[in-house]
């Protein structure tokens, strides 16, 4: 109770007109960096920080984190409208939300995007006013063991139930480990798979072999077909978002189930990105339509952009609490705290009450202001689905070299994207499954060091994962849902038999 | 003219046996390479994992499952991988795209972008010269606004930039 | 609102204008070869607060980590940006150790050096509920061990990998060195008792210290700590003691200081050597230094590039002796 006096008191804070205003130029300009690759989160603070030294730190860390906001709401954009994730955790609603913009659902696909991104993030939120003592008490017990059951986890929940050619899934996820495995092995301190060269030394960036594997390949498929775009006889209006908001009361279970797993996923330190893998995969095998997913299903987009949201936002609590960013816009929060002289940690939420309270009020009113700032721009971005493809295809071409560039200013990392989007094309042509390339890739050399810092403490004892009641049963977990794929196959052949031969008899 | 032409007669193209084959080949090839440096910085374990460890393992299954997929090629039926008419058209969009990244060095990023624009939408050749000369002037000065001034991200800059002092 | 957007344009239209000496153009840059939340990026953060906050410079100042390959990445990048006046580097003591532990082609004779703010010190921490009292206890239970006690640090064959080495050789004992991605992550860790110690800068641990989840027992520097302010439980970083004091001879600091790429002009260096001696005048500086108990020790020109050879010949006997230098 106590608790909530504190919030009111914060909301009181927060809604004021100016800090309105500044959540809103906030929310504008976080879109604009999250639409563009190449600038992030800490691109917009840069232009801002200057601008908050007149501020007191409640309104400046408003404005701050509106950009955070924006950027989160922004990343889901070029994913649906180009098959072009801007962040790590936007990669699993491409899977989606692309096929329905090339249905012409753009607009469709886009509301439910963020409405969904607004449900995860309130219910981040929300986790944050009410249990944030305990579940930082929470974090804490994740030691190396725990990271990499939750990692394993997360694989075996998106990997188990592939149907695709399974020799394919298995060369497609050893190349994600493979090139996350090159560069500096942050355990032994050696570089790995470099040939001496200090390009490679750097490693394989994520966001260059998904703007490659993803978008680049995709215009080169796209252009088989003609060159033109698909999907621009899409209608749009605002009502759109009324009627997409009509049917998504019937995915309640998916966006509860994204919700829980985000937050779990927020907490211990799994991650954005892990919890959108699992909100589509966990998505994919309970939902009836499961079998659709893939080919444009609205519900394929609302489970990853929940699970995302719910888990980017709760993980602002152990940075809070525990003073670890989880994100590189997370980090740039984290730095506008030391700037104004606050320091994150146990302490900060006694010491400085009316601060956090006022920052959690504001993510409230922030998420809000954003959900209303993006749905208003839903047929201004679908509309660019009509604008001609060979005006278009050079832009989007451009921006994605930007992208690639700015990540380490390496024009070398331009024709990485370049030749990645060709093995992308070839890839795709192939029938090999990308995402769990990526997955691997994003999560691989994480899982990797995880494993070795759990055998490094034990001295190399595999008991370590079975250690305790946490680790135990989520390892458990990962093998009932690794396994699940597999043996449900094998009880609906038997059962398929089954039937065939009762039929066989009945005639 | 493009290979929408749904016809009877099997468009002439390159078969997919040979790009699967091919595709199995390379990756056979990068599985031995990961073998070969991960032994060679030890892929045994040592009070835990060595550092060659894991990318040795995923080496082995990433080499079987290579080999299997080769094996497979063999075996399923050959279909067209792409049409001549679907190669060509890739073939516009692709050759402008190399030659641009390849001028980035020399000219810099926005001068580049305006000659891919220029090559792109001439070889497409879907619209007038005058929109063609207007988008390759104005996406590259866009850009520079948004990218050099607005967010003070520096990118590749060629002699041009150079000489009106940026 | 509005006098905000005018401030800021008021700063931008300064940079236009006719200077006397070199002045930056455009954004100033500096790099972070460690991720975010680190001590070195801690400070990088400070300095860009204190550079705006006080109207340093007529530019913003752009904080960039790049963390890659245990710092590589960022000190790669400086190698390249060979002659641009605009890019700035935190350095450590990995400014030595990255390319001994890595053979990768680097050396900070390319670099410009500008200037050393601080030194940093080591402590070795243990969980606020640990048993040990003073460094003896604890490396009398590192014997008795099986398996060996877990130390924590940021990175492989670093500074805190060094320490480590040291303490085993001293005391005639093993740890499980187990690296991290960044001190942050470290301190979690021994916070949540999935390590016996760790031993982080002062800085990367303050937060837990004060929210009694570690507790320090010994500083590795030849004398204690000066800041007498009450941190946690009463007391200070100055109620420390050394860790020699309790017969863990080991004694390890490190520098953190500023540097440019190679081939700039004698101007903008000098530029900038001006503005971070203007930084560590300031009363925000004094207090950054007190809050993360850095040694105040400013040095530039001359001074610095002399303290910089005889650390690294320093660095080059200890990587040698730890057999942590690349074959």
């Amino acid at each position: 109770m106590d608790d909530l006096s504190s919030l009111i008191t914060g909301f009181q804070i927060a809604l004021s007109w100016q800090n309105i205003g500044f959540m809103a130029i906030g929310v504008i300009l976080g879109i604009v960096v999250g639409v563009l690759p190449g600038l992030g989160g800490p691109n917009g603070v840069a232009i801002l920080l200057p601008l908050t030294f007149g501020m007191d730190p409640t309104s400046a860390i408003i404005l701050l984190s509106s950009i955070y906001w924006g950027a989160l709401f922004g990343g889901a954009i070029t994913s649906i409208l180009f098959n072009i994730p801007g962040e790590a955790w936007s990669v699993a609603t491409t899977f989606d939300g692309y096929p329905m913009a090339v249905q012409g659902k753009a607009a469709e696909a886009l509301t439910a995007a963020f409405t969904a991104s607004f449900i995860g993030a309130l219910s981040g939120v929300i986790l944050i006013t009410f249990v944030a003592p305990l579940v930082a008490q929470f974090a804490l017990r994740f030691g190396p063991a725990e990271f990499f059951a939750v990692f394993l986890l997360t694989f075996c929940s998106f990997i188990g139930m592939g149907r695709e050619n399974r020799a394919k899934i298995l060369a497609s996820l050893c190349i994600g480990f493979l090139l996350a495995a090159v560069g500096l092995d942050s355990i032994s301190g050696d570089l790995r798979m470099t040939f001496g060269s200090t390009e490679l030394m750097r490693g394989f960036d994520f966001l260059i072999v998904v703007i490659g594997l993803f978008g680049v390949s995709e215009i080169l498929l796209t252009v088989e077909e003609g060159l033109v775009f698909k999907g621009k006889q899409a209608r749009i209006d605002l009502m759109v978002v009324l009627r997409t908001w009509a049917g998504l009361p019937r995915y309640w279970a998916t966006l509860i189930r994204s919700s829980l797993v985000g937050m779990w996923m927020g907490v211990t330190p799994g991650g954005a990105i892990a919890a959108s893998f699992m909100g589509y995969g966990l998505a994919k095998r309970f939902s009836k339509r499961g079998k659709n997913f893939g080919k444009g299903e609205i519900e394929g987009v609302l489970a990853p952009e929940t699970a995302a949201h719910a888990a980017g936002t709760s993980a602002l609590l152990p940075m809070l609490a525990l003073g670890i960013p989880g994100s590189a816009t997370a980090a740039v929060l984290l730095g506008g705290l030391l700037v104004w002289g606050l320091q994150p940690g146990p302490m900060l939420f006694v010491e400085q009450k009316d601060f956090v309270w006022g920052l959690i009020a504001s993510m409230y009113l922030g998420n809000l202001a954003g959900l209303i700032i993006v749905l208003a721009t839903v047929p201004l971005f679908a509309a660019i689905m009509r604008v001609p493809f060979s005006f278009v295809a050079p832009v989007i071409l451009i921006v994605c070299a930007i992208g690639a560039y700015t990540i380490s200013n390496s024009i070398f990392d331009i024709w990485l994207m370049l030749i990645f989007g060709i093995v992308g094309y070839v890839f795709k042509k192939l029938d090999y499954p990308l995402a769990p390339l990526v997955l691997a890739l994003v999560l691989g050399d994480r899982a990797e060091d995880a494993f070795r810092q759990a055998l490094l403490g034990s001295g190399g004892s595999l008991h370590v994962f079975i250690a305790n009641g946490l680790v135990t049963t989520l390892v458990i977990l990962a093998m009932i849902l690794l396994l699940w794929g597999p043996v449900s196959d094998l009880i609906v052949t038997a059962r398929g038999r089954h039937a065939g031969k009762a039929a066989e008899a009945a005639e | 003219m493009s290979g929408s032409a749904e016809t009877e007669a099997p468009e002439r193209g390159i078969s997919r046996r040979p790009v699967e084959i091919a595709t199995a080949a390379i990756l056979i090839g990068l599985g031995l390479i990961v073998l070969w440096d991960s032994y060679g910085r030890g892929a045994g374990w040592d009070n835990g994992p060595q550092n060659g460890f894991f990318p040795a393992r995923v080496g082995w299954l990433f080499l079987a499952a290579s080999l299997f997929i080769l094996f497979q090629s063999f075996r399923s039926e050959d279909k067209i991988f792409v049409t001549y008419a679907q190669l060509g058209q890739v073939a516009r969009v692709l050759g402008p795209l190399i030659v641009f990244v390849a001028l980035i060095q020399p000219l810099g990023l926005y001068v580049a972008s305006a000659v891919f624009i220029l090559i792109f939408m001439g070889v497409i050749a879907t619209s007038r010269w005058w929109s063609i000369a207007l988008t390759a002037l104005l996406v590259p000065l866009a850009c520079f606004w948004i990218f050099e001034l607005q967010f003070r991200v520096p990118l590749p800059k060629g002699p041009l930039e150079a000489m009106l002092g940026y | 609102m509005k006098q905000h957007w005018l401030a800021a344009t008021a700063i931008l239209a300064a940079g236009i204008g006719p200077a006397a000496a070199w002045e930056p153009t455009k954004a100033i840059e500096i790099v972070v070869p460690f991720s975010a939340g680190g001590a070195s990026d801690q400070m990088a953060r400070t300095m860009q607060g204190i550079i705006q906050k006080h109207n340093l410079t007529s530019q913003p100042v752009i904080v960039v980590n790049k963390p890659a390959a245990g710092g590589a990445e960022g000190m790669l990048d400086i190698q390249k940006s060979v002659g641009d006046a605009h890019k700035l580097i935190t350095t450590s003591s990995g400014i030595f150790m990255t390319p001994m532990a890595t053979k990768l082609p680097l050396n900070w004779q390319d670099y410009t050096p500008v200037a050393m703010m601080a030194q940093d010190s080591f402590v070795l921490w243990v969980n606020a509920k640990a048993p040990y009292q003073n460094a003896g206890d604890f490396m009398a239970a590192a014997k008795a061990a099986s398996p060996p006690l877990k130390v924590g640090g940021t990175s492989s064959k670093r500074e805190d990998n060094l320490i480590v080495f040291a303490m085993e050789k001293a005391g005639g004992v093993k740890f499980a060195f187990i690296p991290h991605t960044s001190g942050g992550q470290t301190s979690t860790q021994l916070s949540g008792n999935h390590i016996d110690a760790s031993t982080n800068n002062p800085a990367e641990d303050v937060a837990n210290w004060r929210g009694g989840a570690t507790r320090p027992l010994c500083v590795f520097s030849d004398q204690k700590m000066t800041y007498s302010t009450p941190v946690a439980e009463g007391k200070s970083w100055a109620d420390i003691p050394t860790c020699a004091s309790q017969g863990l001879n080991v004694t390890y600091q490190m520098l953190r200081g500023m540097f440019m790429p190679g081939k700039v002009t004698k101007d903008q260096q000098a530029y900038y050597v001006s503005l971070f001696k203007k930084v560590s005048e300031t009363p925000e500086w004094k207090e950054y230094l007190a809050r993360s108990a850095l040694v105040p020790d400013y040095r530039d020109g001359e001074a610095f590039v002399q303290f910089l050879k005889a650390d690294e010949a320093k660095h080059a006997k200890l990587m040698g002796d730890a057999g942590f230098m690349a074959k």
